[in-house]
């Protein structure tokens, strides 16, 4: 009988509680989907991009596109040339490996995620929900603004518009559900919260988030490199700042 | 642009004319979606009979009315949606190259049968890479000439081969069995999948087992139906990304068909997704037109999927000398 030292014993341990938390279903003949079942923490984020991470260096990149988001991970293939069976046992071995590279209780550090800075005007002109929001939870606007500069948010997913990032969790005492009947017209750099996620617009556009400020800064610009301030898995935190500021650094109304 | 550089000047843009190649892989992380060509047997079929890549990129026109001037003497095929060509006014058959001389006009008509046809030239149109590509996404403003559909007065560069200077000296032709015929009724194979088990046995046979009509909303993002209502037994989910030919089932139970443009990532209850092959059918459907759905395995799709490639490879071009 194999005999494992206790560091293996206790990582196929873990792999095994993990194992249990997740789910990998078919999304089509060509994808299939990892589903993650547990609360939206810091740690879930860092798993899938330590396992989106893991696949991608097993397979060939050119041939698999992986869609990271809040607790799943979609990953496309190339059926004429793999199949699901296939990309199943990557995904397992990429979990396996999160836990064994002697690092399972800090495998953040595998990742290069940052902490970025975002400007934020916030004033009534830029942010018209602001009231609205104050008065539901019975708050002055400067509780409102102050509450949302407090965290520290995660980015968990990068959709709907290029470079509209879904960031959380904003706390519960300034979530707000989406407006019942969107706007026609949200302007560049809103910024904005729908229950307890946060996003700046990257464009004008139609939306349905509470705006409480707006950002100067541009979301997505296909001329430079990188495009985004941000990626999947980095951390945010909004810095108030007045007119004057927002205006020098090119923000616009 | 240098006037002595061959290229097209779009001289009305007709209803809806996208500049695509085979789509924008890799770029989801920013929020990109994969555009490229709404029907891929098509689109790589113009490529097949001009002897490009099909990485090469082309016209998809949809509904017709674009008129172009060759401003370039190089080899031209148009694919797809059954649309009346004219070069200089004489009428030029599909699925066929033919010679376009400088100062030549082309001119689409509107098609009669399908919905997007695609139009290309030797080597493909010379347009700068956006994300590695330069399919047009409208809603993104990326990708074609300045992230839009063509205008009038755009100017198109042709790639030109230098080590095959002159275009070819045969008209490549497909054998006509092969050409596709585009139903106004369509049967689409679903590989069942993602929140499939959130909808009962009943709703799921209510699915299969239903006509479904293709409403006055469709287009290259998504394809929205009208029929029986089927309903998922819970709303609420986390969004998640979304794969080619996703099923959406929102609140109103009614089916939504997610194609090239969609959003890469979404929040409603799908009950899995169409085979690829069958989405180049749909694209070339439209308001009206009605859809059954058929359930597969995954297995039998892969099956289905080997076997269509063989069937391509076995598939003729007719080359006939000019005359």
């Amino acid at each position: 009988m194999t005999k494992y030292s206790q560091q293996e014993q206790q990582n196929m341990n873990l792999v095994a509680d993990f194992m249990q938390s997740i789910r990998v279903v078919p999304a089509s003949e060509s994808a299939i989907i990892l589903y993650i079942d547990q609360p939206l923490t810091d740690t879930l984020a860092e798993q899938l991009q330590s396992i989106a991470d893991g696949v991608l260096s097993l397979a060939n990149t050119s041939e698999i596109e992986i869609v990271s988001s809040y607790a799943s991970l979609l990953i496309n293939y190339n059926p004429l040339k793999t199949d699901h069976f296939a990309i199943k046992q990557m995904l397992f071995q990429a979990i396996k490996s999160m836990f064994s590279d002697n690092s399972h209780t800090d495998y953040s550090q595998q990742t290069d995620q940052k902490l970025v800075e975002l400007p934020v005007y916030y004033s009534d002109t830029t942010g018209p929900d602001l009231a609205r929001i104050a008065t539901h939870h019975k708050l002055s606007v400067e509780e409102v603004i102050q509450i949302h500069q407090q965290q520290t948010y995660r980015v968990f997913a990068i959709g709907f518009a290029p470079g509209f990032g879904y960031m959380g969790q904003v706390d519960p005492q300034i979530a707000m559900p989406r407006l019942a009947t969107p706007r026609a017209l949200v302007p560049k750099g809103a910024v904005a919260i729908a229950d307890r996620q946060t996003a700046v617009y990257p464009a004008a556009s139609p939306g349905g988030w509470n705006i409480i400020g707006q950002c100067p800064i541009l979301m997505f610009n296909p001329n430079v490199e990188p495009s985004m301030p941000f990626k999947v898995g980095d951390s945010v935190r909004f810095k108030a700042i007045d007119q004057d500021t927002f205006f020098a650094m090119g923000g616009e109304q | 642009m240098n006037a002595l550089m061959p290229h097209f000047i779009v001289e009305r843009p007709g209803v809806l004319s996208l500049i695509q190649d085979a789509g924008r892989f890799g770029q989801t992380h920013l929020g990109l979606t994969q555009g490229g060509p709404a029907d891929r047997f098509s689109f790589n079929w113009c490529h097949n009979l001009l002897g490009n890549a099909h990485t090469c990129s082309a016209i998809e026109v949809v509904i017709g009315g674009l008129k172009l001037i060759s401003q370039s003497h190089t080899i031209g095929c148009v694919t797809g949606a059954e649309t009346p060509v004219t070069v200089n006014g004489k009428a030029t058959p599909m699925w066929h190259t033919f010679e376009i001389n400088i100062g030549d006009v082309i001119e689409f008509g509107f098609a009669t049968q399908g919905l997007r046809s695609y139009f290309s030239v030797c080597g493909g149109f010379d347009i700068a890479p956006e994300f590695g590509s330069c399919s047009t996404v409208v809603r993104e403003k990326i990708g074609g000439l300045s992230g839009d559909a063509l205008k009038q007065g755009d100017q198109l560069p042709v790639i030109v081969d230098t080590d095959n200077p002159m275009p070819q000296s045969e008209i490549n032709a497909i054998a006509p069995e092969f050409i596709p015929r585009f139903e106004s009724s369509v049967t689409l194979r679903v590989v069942l999948g993602y929140q499939h088990d959130w909808f009962s046995d009943l709703d799921i046979r209510r699915f299969f087992s239903s006509r479904y009509e293709i409403s006055s909303q469709f287009d290259r993002m998504g394809y929205r139906l009208q029929g029986t209502k089927i309903t998922a037994n819970k709303t609420q989910m986390l969004s998640e990304g979304i794969t080619l030919g996703a099923i959406q089932i929102p609140a109103d139970g009614q089916p939504i068909i997610l194609l090239n443009d969609r959003q890469t990532i979404g929040g409603y209850p799908k009950i899995g997704s169409v085979l690829s092959l069958d989405l180049d059918k749909l694209s070339q459907c439209k308001q009206g037109d009605y859809v059954h759905f058929e359930a597969i395995s995954i297995e039998q799709a892969h099956n289905i999927l080997h076997i269509d490639q063989h069937q391509q490879s076995l598939i003729q071009i007719v080359k006939k000398a000019y005359k």
